[in-house]
């Protein structure tokens, strides 16, 4: 007479208990930024069927309608309107969806190239090592914004190019964790025995460098998440990004920039997006690298 | 000791001269000055002389040749864009604006930072230091281009108390200071706070106690020289963040900097311009890390025997 759920737990009931558990041990801050960044997902991901207006288009007879709570305002448009009508809420939900899809590009193509440098250098060492590290310095002393501005500047502002353009800003963050974590571990007993028993460079990487480097590459790519999206809005806001009409957070902050006075809204709204949206992804990045590697923190700078 | 001033300025200036190859490479793939310069209603025989006259004929390699033995004798050719005058002159120009700039931003931060992380590491979970990770957490999320257009219509636009823009009396620096310095403010708050709780915790600081000195001597001289050098070790990359951060800033607040220029050099593809002004700035960069390198080699004795 064991207790039918004890003896086999239904596994859906495990995970619900596990996210339960999970909930429990985090404190309030934290779990108010593990909502937002939940609803930053959902929103991003469903957002096209989400949006109450097109994003894109406006309409000229509701042109800078104040938020709902304005005099003036109403519930048609919680946020109010842009100077072509067209709706902030609807908009902030799609560009949403532009930020992280940026981050996925980015991360993924930064960690990529950044991890196949780090490893590499690591592993093979001496003259290798040399050249790509000196590779890696130069890329890590060269001014960021400057950079990514000389060639948002010279690709011209599309999707594509300012996913290339921050990719190739960041991927040396990575390249530097991959080298110093496969330094620690090329020499460990079990890479040589595989090593001995004949196993190709690149099969020792991908079979045991790779999986025992990851945890702090994850860490990397959580702390990145944030510097990510406001580089995005950033170089966006500086005009050499997500090129118009898109909606991206910057490119709606650069919008608003000479209504400030007028109407505050069109400046306010995207930027606390970005702003909530970023601090959530940091309490977040900060309390998971503390879990996984304690011996970053504060490495976040 | 003087090894490794000598390895690590010649570190420095290898940086430097890689750096002006990439900066080179880079200014040549932002577009065709000529077609931009001469409009559409240009021959091209008005074309091939412009391009003769640059010099944008020659290969590649003489091209940068000719770049570098002309800047080390200070000559970075004139501008294409603003009335030829020479480049370097007009960068030269803006730099005092942008160093003063960074200067009141980080002398502010660096003081600010330090009382804010002590006070948050000795009165721990109170107000302070809730406060302080509050303002940790903000600085380091805020983007600097919303904070500035936010600062700027609060501070100027609805209670007039500050400029919205220009340059000259100490009103104006208050909101792009402010604006450039709250990311490093809430770095160094980060910083000392966690060293100063490390500290507080560790054996000298205990027999600092044990030998009866008083909590002030104990906090602010012993604790907190120990906490400084990973401040220290950062500073190069505070400069940075205010040189890097100072393009985004200087643009919001019309500051007449090289940040702006740099913005508006790249804009308009005025290749001299861009060339000196990203050499400069990435001088300045590979500069403050190099005197930090330094620095760190003169503050803490245990560096001086590692190579």
């Amino acid at each position: 007479m064991v207790d039918a759920t004890t003896a086999s737990p239904w596994r859906g009931s495990r995970i619900l208990s596990g996210a339960g558990n999970l909930w429990r041990s985090l404190d309030w801050p934290l779990r108010i930024a593990s909502a937002l960044l939940i609803l930053f997902v959902i929103v991003a991901v469903f957002g096209p069927w989400l949006t109450p207006y097109d994003p894109l288009t406006g309409s000229l007879r509701a042109r800078l309608v104040p938020p709902a709570w304005q005099e003036g305002g109403s519930w048609a448009h919680p946020f109010g309107t842009d100077r072509l009508g067209r709706d902030i809420l609807s908009r902030i939900i799609a560009g949403a969806r532009i930020s992280l899809t940026v981050c996925v590009m980015v991360i993924a193509i930064a960690g990529a190239i950044g991890t196949a440098v780090g490893t590499a250098a690591g592993y093979f060492g001496g003259w290798t090592d040399r050249v790509l590290m000196r590779l890696v310095d130069l890329a890590l002393s060269f001014p960021v914004i400057l950079l990514a501005l000389l060639l948002g500047a010279i690709s011209g502002p599309s999707f594509a190019n300012i996913i290339i353009v921050i990719s190739l800003v960041l991927w040396s963050q990575y390249a530097r964790m991959a080298r110093g974590e496969t330094l620690k571990i090329r020499n460990e007993d079990y890479v040589d025995l595989a090593r001995t028993s004949g196993l190709s460079d690149v099969k020792i990487i991908w079979r045991h460098i790779l999986p025992n480097i990851a945890p702090a590459l994850i860490v990397i790519a959580t702390l990145q998440i944030g510097v990510v999206i406001v580089l995005e809005a950033s170089l966006s806001f500086l005009g050499v990004g997500v090129p118009p009409p898109a909606p991206s957070w910057g490119s709606m902050v650069a919008d608003g920039r000479s209504y400030i006075a007028s109407a505050w809204w069109l400046c306010i709204v995207p930027g606390s997006a970005i702003l909530l949206t970023v601090m959530a992804v940091n309490l977040v990045g900060d309390a998971l690298a503390d879990r996984i590697n304690p011996a970053l923190r504060g490495r976040n700078i | 000791m003087l090894k490794i001033i000598v390895t690590r300025v010649g570190e420095a200036l290898v940086a430097l001269l890689l750096m002006s190859l990439v900066i080179f490479l880079l200014s040549r793939l932002t577009g065709d000055p000529v077609a931009l310069l001469l409009g559409d209603g240009a021959t091209e025989a008005d074309k091939a002389k412009l391009t003769q006259d640059l010099g944008l004929d020659q290969p590649l390699p003489i091209q940068y040749l000719t770049f570098l033995g002309d800047a080390l004798t200070g000559d970075f050719g004139t501008s294409v864009t603003a009335g030829s005058q020479p480049a370097l002159q007009l960068v030269l120009a803006r730099l005092p604006a942008s160093l003063s700039l960074a200067a009141v931003a980080l002398v502010f931060t660096v003081t600010i930072g330090i009382l804010f992380g002590v006070l948050a590491a000795i009165r721990r979970n109170s107000a302070v230091d809730i406060a302080a990770r509050l303002i940790a957490l903000v600085g380091q999320s805020v983007p600097s281009f919303w904070l500035g257009i936010v600062l700027m219509y609060i501070f100027a636009v609805q209670l007039g108390w500050l400029p919205t823009s220009g340059y000259g009396q100490w009103q104006h620096y208050v909101l792009p200071a402010a604006t450039l310095g709250l990311f490093t403010l809430a770095a160094i708050t980060r910083l000392v706070r966690s060293s100063m709780l490390e500290a507080l915790g560790s054996e000298y600081i205990k027999l600092a106690r044990i030998k009866g000195l008083s909590e002030a001597v104990v906090i602010w001289k012993h604790a907190l020289a120990n906490s400084l050098i990973p401040v220290i070790t950062f500073m190069g990359t505070f400069f940075a963040v205010m040189i890097t951060g100072a393009v985004i800033v200087e643009t919001v607040f019309s500051w007449p900097g090289i940040g702006r220029l740099a913005y508006e050099s790249i804009l308009s593809r005025d290749f001299p311009v861009v060339q000196t002004v990203v050499l400069v700035i990435t001088s300045l960069f590979i500069l403050a890390n190099l005197a930090v390198d330094l620095l760190y080699v003169l503050v803490d004795p245990r560096m001086r025997s590692r190579g």
